[in-house]
Formats: structure tokens, sequence, C-alpha cells
């Protein structure tokens, strides 16, 4: 009864968090509100895009993915072995223990006629199949929390494996126990040695104390060869056909024998019933959590390794191009392969925000596709995680879930980046990957970000201002001169004489007929400014965010003024005091 | 010769062909070229932000390459001046290689200054040398007038890059006349293409790519010639945004200089991707002689 309601519960919820999964992929968006992206228009989509592709040449990649990506994971062991032993360990043992056990009911039952959990090879099969997860889990734990690979562990990875455990552990304890347990032989007895006589049954117990492992306070050993040989003999007309040796259940029986000094006990405290609840709800929870978990990878990264396999940017329905990203988000395992390979991954070391890996940047992603309430601090440091990407497609080339990841950070940037809060990076030629594909984008969407921080600089440098007719010199950024000297890169501007050269040889300064006008200062003028200490109409002029870093002006320098440099180290300092007024203004 | 291969991250998706050009360019020149997995980016776009973000990947590379024992080629201007850069100052500042190498040291890294950094057009140039490459060249592009585009970081700051003569350069130039192609002088040759502020200041970034677009071909040329992948997209890519934004037809395609020496050399042109340059490069085929 009581297992019966826990089951329909937990399957209940199962189906509710399916429901509500499945439908967030329609639902939301990270491409904006436009026609495609109307949920009916979606599910019409998919349909349709679905059927045209079952009843076209596309069939074969579908099934080749089915074999080769699902089935034996080859994108995984393309990129390492232990990795591959460990979810293919992972992945078998479930489905095997799933399909036989869980599910024997209705399958082992009806595809084997003599089935029975406790004959072989059944027996020996579930625990070689929960071998393999445990082996799975091993691996898991031993890269997770002892290899130095550059793993993110998080609250839903500890709760996967945690239920994973639990169900496995309490499974072979359970086994174990059941086959010391004097209580569970009686009972069968009661039910499959009806006819036997009182001698008989005492040589039947004495030979399963012998060889099948039971704890028994009734007889004890050794026992002599007759009695044994009797035993045999009803055992043969009674319980042979249901059961093999427990030995072959090699896990289980380990356990019973280490267990058989307090068998007696365990049996009398009816450990072997406790353990069976304890399976159970550990399963149905995790079968409720599913859903909601990372373990929902299991549904997703299947269709994303099947809709990435028939899928293109030109080709298909951008409205089914939205759904299979979010469909990609749910996919991710957060394995890690894409931050192992990340090209910038290393810009961590130096710019404290765990967001530049890829695979932290999913969850967040996902949680701002879901428009939970995510305060402005949290959007900027996904938004900075997002920018700080040199598009280099390895995260997408690597991933074993086949998730375009590089097509999620472009999308996503442009979604985040439409929350106006200003993102100094974009100044940086990290944006030269954003303009090589302006054509995609809304003129209007695609300026706004660069307008926005540019009135951001404007509003955090607005103390001094160029067109003041006496710049107070008791009004200099003492500081700045400061870092700007000590600094290795910024230190040679105080050679400089004015002589205008740099200006000169600018091919930015060219391109103007009045450069103050344009640029508010130019580079000689930046120089002078700089050892004067007024940092606002530096950081504020356009010269510093049009230099090209060409190094024309610092080659001319007949002073060794390493102009490029000072810039460089200028620029850096702009963009930390523009990054702290952000920060301040937005506290989390 | 041996050689750890930088390969810039703009090229992996934009710009294959930069990749596969490289790669049959070297190994037809008896160059053997290592991918080390780890590689990061050299940092370049990160300089201008996070100073010490940009040091810190470039020494991770020359910190990687030290370990296999081996010189970085790289096929990128940025990323040659980046890793140079960072090479010199972790060479010349003690302070600073230290705490450089104290966050190494996590991934088990070390750089002691052991690597050299060179660029695809310094091994040809000075490894293999315009002799040893003209006597592989086996088909010639007489007469095609080309502008030479050496792009920034190949010259400047003359300290780091090394070289050519900053002002006066003719190396460049002279890779390019091995294959029978004619180096045209033009005025606004080793100034920037403008890509740095491409997606920064997009108007300011066309005007530079336009006036050197004008100019070489007001002073003859037929085609750009680079060795950057940051040069060849604003040559390329962003020439055919510039044309179609502005409605301008003063189109000049620009190929790279691995498919230039790659088509010399016999390589065929689907290997080197003379067909993936989005402005049209395939007319360079019938000047074979």
């Amino acid at each position: 009864m009581f297992f019966t309601v826990s089951l329909y519960i937990s399957l209940v919820i199962f189906a509710l968090g399916l429901i509500y999964k499945v439908s967030s992929w329609f639902r939301l968006t990270l491409d904006g509100e436009t026609k495609a992206s109307k949920p009916g228009t979606r599910v019409s989509a998919a349909l349709k895009g679905v059927l045209l592709t079952l009843f076209s040449g596309k069939i074969f990649r579908l099934v080749k993915a089915f074999f080769y990506d699902i089935l034996f994971q080859s994108r995984i062991l393309r990129e390492s072995l232990l990795r591959w032993v460990m979810h293919m360990c992972l992945f078998w043992g479930f489905i095997l223990l799933l399909l036989m056990h869980a599910l024997e009911k209705y399958i082992s039952y009806s595809l084997f006629k003599d089935y029975s959990a406790t004959l072989n090879p059944f027996l020996f099969l579930r625990n070689v199949f929960g071998l393999m997860v445990l082996v799975g889990i091993g691996i898991s734990i031993y890269r997770r929390f002892f290899l130095k690979v550059p793993l993110f562990t998080n609250r839903m990875d500890r709760y996967a494996l945690i239920i994973l455990a639990v169900v496995m552990l309490s499974g072979f304890l359970l086994e174990g126990g059941k086959i010391g347990s004097h209580t569970a032989y009686q009972s069968m007895v009661e039910e499959y040695a009806v006819t036997a006589s009182k001698e008989e049954l005492k040589a039947l117990e004495s030979y399963w104390v012998e060889e099948f492992g039971i704890v028994s306070s009734a007889v004890k050993g050794p026992f002599e060869k007759e009695i044994l040989a009797q035993g045999k003999e009803v055992h043969e007309v009674a319980c042979i056909s249901c059961h093999s040796k427990p030995q072959w259940a090699f896990i289980s029986y380990s356990m019973a024998t280490v267990m058989r000094p307090l068998g007696g006990l365990l049996d009398s405290v009816r450990f072997p019933v406790i353990l069976w609840y304890v399976h159970f709800l550990a399963c149905f929870v995790g079968l409720a959590y599913l859903p909601f978990s990372r373990m929902f990878h299991l549904i997703a990264s299947p269709l994303s390794l099947l809709a990435n396999a028939v899928m293109d940017a030109e080709e298909s329905d951008p409205a089914n191009l939205m759904t299979k990203q979010l469909i990609e988000l749910d996919a991710c395992t957060h394995c890690g392969t894409c931050t192992s390979r990340c090209a910038v991954r290393i810009w961590e070391e130096e710019i404290l925000n765990t967001k530049i890996l890829p695979s932290e940047k999913l969850a967040p992603l996902m949680a701002f596709a879901r428009g939970k309430n995510l305060d402005k601090e949290k959007i900027r440091s996904l938004q900075e995680g997002l920018y700080l990407c040199s598009n280099c497609y390895r995260c997408t080339g690597v991933c074993p879930v086949g998730i375009n990841l590089q097509e999620l950070w472009f999308k996503g940037r442009e979604a985040v980046l439409g929350r106006e809060i200003p993102e100094v990076l974009i100044l940086s030629p990290l944006s030269f990957y954003r303009g090589l594909r302006r054509e995609e984008l809304e003129e209007k969407g695609y300026e706004k970000p660069l307008a926005s921080i540019r009135a951001a600089l404007e509003e955090a440098c607005k103390g001094i201002n160029l067109q003041d007719s006496l710049l107070d010199i008791q009004k200099a950024d003492t500081q700045f001169r400061k870092d700007l000297g000590l600094s290795d890169w910024g230190e040679s501007y105080s050679a400089c004489f004015t002589c205008t050269t740099c200006s000169v040889a600018c091919p930015v300064v060219q391109r103007y007929p009045n450069p103050p006008e344009a640029l508010g200062l130019t580079p000689h003028q930046i120089i002078h400014a700089a050892i004067t200490g007024f940092s606002d109409p530096i950081f504020k002029s356009n010269m510093l965010w049009s230099c090209l870093g060409c190094y024309q002006c610092q080659e001319a320098c007949p002073q060794g003024v390493r102009v490029t440099d000072v810039l460089y180290k200028i620029k850096n300092m702009a963009m930390e005091r523009l990054k702290n007024t952000n920060s301040a203004d937005h506290p989390s | 010769m041996k050689f750890a291969l930088q390969r810039c991250c703009a090229t992996s998706i934009y710009l294959k062909q930069y990749e596969s050009s490289t790669d049959a360019v070297l190994k037809a020149l008896g160059v053997e070229l290592v991918d080390i997995k780890q590689f990061s980016c050299c940092g370049y776009p990160l300089k201008n932000f996070r100073y010490r973000a940009y040091l810190l990947s470039s020494a991770h590379n020359l910190a990687l390459a030290e370990k296999e024992h081996l010189n970085i080629m790289t096929m990128c201007n940025c990323c040659y001046g980046s890793l140079k850069h960072a090479d010199q100052i972790l060479k010349d500042h003690l302070p600073e290689r230290k705490e450089i190498n104290a966050s190494l040291n996590k991934e088990g890294l070390e750089y002691t200054g052991e690597v050299t950094v060179r660029h695809v057009l310094d091994i040809l140039y000075t490894e293999i040398a315009i002799e040893g490459i003209r006597e592989k060249i086996k088909k010639r592009l007489d007469g095609l007038p080309i502008a030479t585009h050496y792009g920034c970081h190949l010259l400047r700051p003359r300290q780091v890059a090394q070289f050519d003569r900053p002002a006066d350069p003719s190396k460049f130039d002279d890779l390019v006349e091995v294959t029978g192609a004619r180096s045209i002088s033009w005025a606004t040759k080793l100034e920037c293409c403008g890509a740095p502020l491409w997606g920064v200041n997009d108007e300011l970034s066309l005007d530079l790519t336009e006036s050197k677009i004008l100019d070489a071909k007001r002073s003859g040329a037929d085609y750009l010639c680079v060795a950057c992948p940051f040069c060849q997209l604003q040559f390329d890519r962003v020439q055919r945004i510039l044309h179609s934004r502005r409605g301008t037809d003063h189109t000049i395609p620009s190929i790279l200089y691995t498919q230039l020496i790659g088509l010399a050399l016999g390589i065929d042109a689907k290997t080197l991707g003379i067909d993936k340059n989005e402005i049209d490069s395939t007319g360079i085929l019938r000047y074979f002689s």
C-alpha cells in the first residue's frame, strides 16, 4: 500500500515536472519576443520539423547519431578514455538495471518465461550492472574530488551523485541482508516446502546455512555429510527452480559475508525491510526529482544530440532553432569538458568571475531565460562572463552532448545586453566577433550597448570638463598619476616634451579635419593630461577608445615614450573605474 | 624543423582556410607543426581591459611550449605581438615573472624564458629562405600586381616585433615576389587595417579600411595580400559589409599569403580554401602562367 502510494506520488511529480520542463522549451526564448517565438508557432514548427525529418534522407543521420553518439557515446570517447569508461558504466549499468530489475514486472517477466530475480543469469547480471554503476560513481567522485581536472561541483551534481549512491548501496545491502535473513528463509519454507517433514526441514536449513549463507540460530555447523545430502534432496525439490547460488550475486554475497556475525541481530530488527524502504523510496525520490535535476539530461541530451545531427543555422526554421537552444540548456550535464578546453579559462585566474567558464555560464543563462528574479549584479556578471569569450568554438567542438555552445553565447550575450546594463568589455577587441555578425542583428539593438557604455563613461568622468576655461590643478587625480607612473607600461609618459609627433603619426587623428573636436584629446594631449593628472578628460576622450593599438605613435616618438602602451595602461585604469562605478550603482 | 602552432581563435570558424592553407604549405616545405591541446588564447583582446590576464594567457602558452621543448609559430600578427611582448616582459622583469609563475604553478607549469616566438612569414623567410622557396615553386603568377599589407604587430613596436625594418620593410614583399607576382608601392602600406575598432567604432573602422582599399586600387593592385587573420577578416568579410552598407563597389579581393604561396607551390585551390574567401578571389587562378 505504502509502496503503491509513494510510487504514484512520485510518478505524478515526475509527470508534472516533465510537462513543466518540456513546455519551457517552447515557452522561453533567448531571442526576445518575435512572431516565431510564440509557443503555438514553435510547437507546430517542431512537429512539422520532426515529421519532415523522419520522412527524408535525414533519417539516416538520426540513426547514425542514435547509435554513435547516444548508445556508443563516441563524443566522450574522443575526449577521454577514462570519462568514456565512467559514462558507459553509469549509462549502461543504469539503463540495464532499470529495464531488467526496476521494470521486471513489465519487461523481464514477459520476455523470459522462467524469469526469477534469484535465478541466474539474472541474479549474476544484476550485480554486474550494479557494479558498473558503482564503478561509474567511483570514477566520477575520483574525477570531481581527487583528480586535478578543472571541474565545478554544484548542488545539482552532488544531489544526483548522492541519490544514485543511496539507491545502489541500499540495493546491494538489501540483497545481502536477504541472503543472510532467516526470516526470509522461513517465509519461503512456509510457502514452498509445506510437505516436508520436520527432519527434512532441519536438513534443508543445514544445507542452506552451509551453501546459501543464511544465518540460523536453530542449526549450527559443521554438518554431517548425510544431513547435507538429505538437505540437498529437499532443496532440489522445493527451491532449486527459483534459486541459484547466492555467490553469483558476488557483491551482495560479500556484503552478506561481512554482515554474517551480526546476522541474527540485523534480522531481528528487520534490517532487510528497512533497507527495502530506503531502496524504493530513494528510487522514487530520484524519479520525482529527475525533471528538476541535472539527471534530466537523460531526456534532454539525447534530444540535443539528435537535433544537432539534422539541424543547421541556415536551413532550419528559426522557431525550431530557438526551441533547440532551450533543449540544449537542459541537455548540459555539467561535465566540464567545455571548460577544460576553453581557450580563455585562464582569464578566470585574474578576473574572478566563474561565469567566464563555459560550463558555469549555462545555469545562470537558463535562469535568465526563465526570467527568474536575478538582481543587476548577477546579470552584470553573467554579461561579463558571456563577453569574455574569444569565439574559438572549441567548447562547441568538444561538447559530449553536442550543444552548440558558441551559438548560445552569441544569442545569450545579445539577450543580456538588451537589459541595458553598461558593459565595459564592449570597448575591447572582443567586440570584433560581435561586429562580424552585425548583419544578423537589428541595427538598434546592435548600436545601443555601444552608446550606453559611452554614456556611462561620460557619467563616471564628469568631474572635470575640458570646456571649463580654467582647469583647477587642485582637482587633479594624484592617484591616477601615481598608478600610471609606477606601472611598467605607463611610466615612460613623463619623458614627453609635447612635440606632437605622436598625434601627427596617428592614423585615427589623420581621419578628421578637426581632431580635437572629434576626438576630445589627441595622443600628445592625452600624455600631457596624464602628466598634469587630469584623468576624467582622458577617460572619456574619444581618442582613447579609438586607439587602434597600431604603435605608429610609439614608433615615432623621439623621446622614447611608449605612447601606445601608456594608452593601453590608461584604458585598463578607465575600465577598472567604470567597472567599479557600475558595481557600486547596483550592489547585490 | 618543428614548432608548436599557436592557432588564432579567429581562424577556427571564421577563417578555416587560413588553418588549412598554413598546414598544407608548411607540410610542403618540410616544417612540422604540433598542436598543443591546452594552448589558450594569446590574451590580445584583454590588453586594454586587464593587462595581467593578457600576460598570464601568453605566459601559459610559452610555458606549455617550453615544457615540450618547442618554439612557437604564430599565423596571426596579434598573437605574434602579444606572445613576443609577454616573452620579453617575462624575460626582463623578474618580479613579474615570479608572480605569473606563481599562477602557472597551479597547473604544474613554469616559464623560464626558453621559447622563441616566430611568425609564419619569419619561418618562411629565415628558415626556408627565398631560394629554398623558389626551388619548390611549380606555378608562377607572373606580373600579378599585389598590394602587400604587413599588419601592425609584425613591425611595431620594433623592440618587440623584430621581424623587419619597421619603417621600410621588404621581407614580406620578397616573399610575395618569389611567386612571380609584383609587390606594388602604395602609400598606406604600413597602416592599420582597421580591425581593432571593428565592433567598437564601426564607422571609423570602415573609414580606415576604405582608405586602404582605395589606395591599393589607385596604386594599381589587383589583390591585397595579408598574413594575419584579423587583417584578412577585415579586408574580406568586413569589406563586403562596407560595400553593402555604403553602397560602394570599389572591391579588391584579399588573399592570405599562405593561399598565395600555396598556389605557387602547386597545392590545389580547394585545400587552400580559395573559394572560402567571401570576396571572390578565385580570379587569381587565371594568372598562372
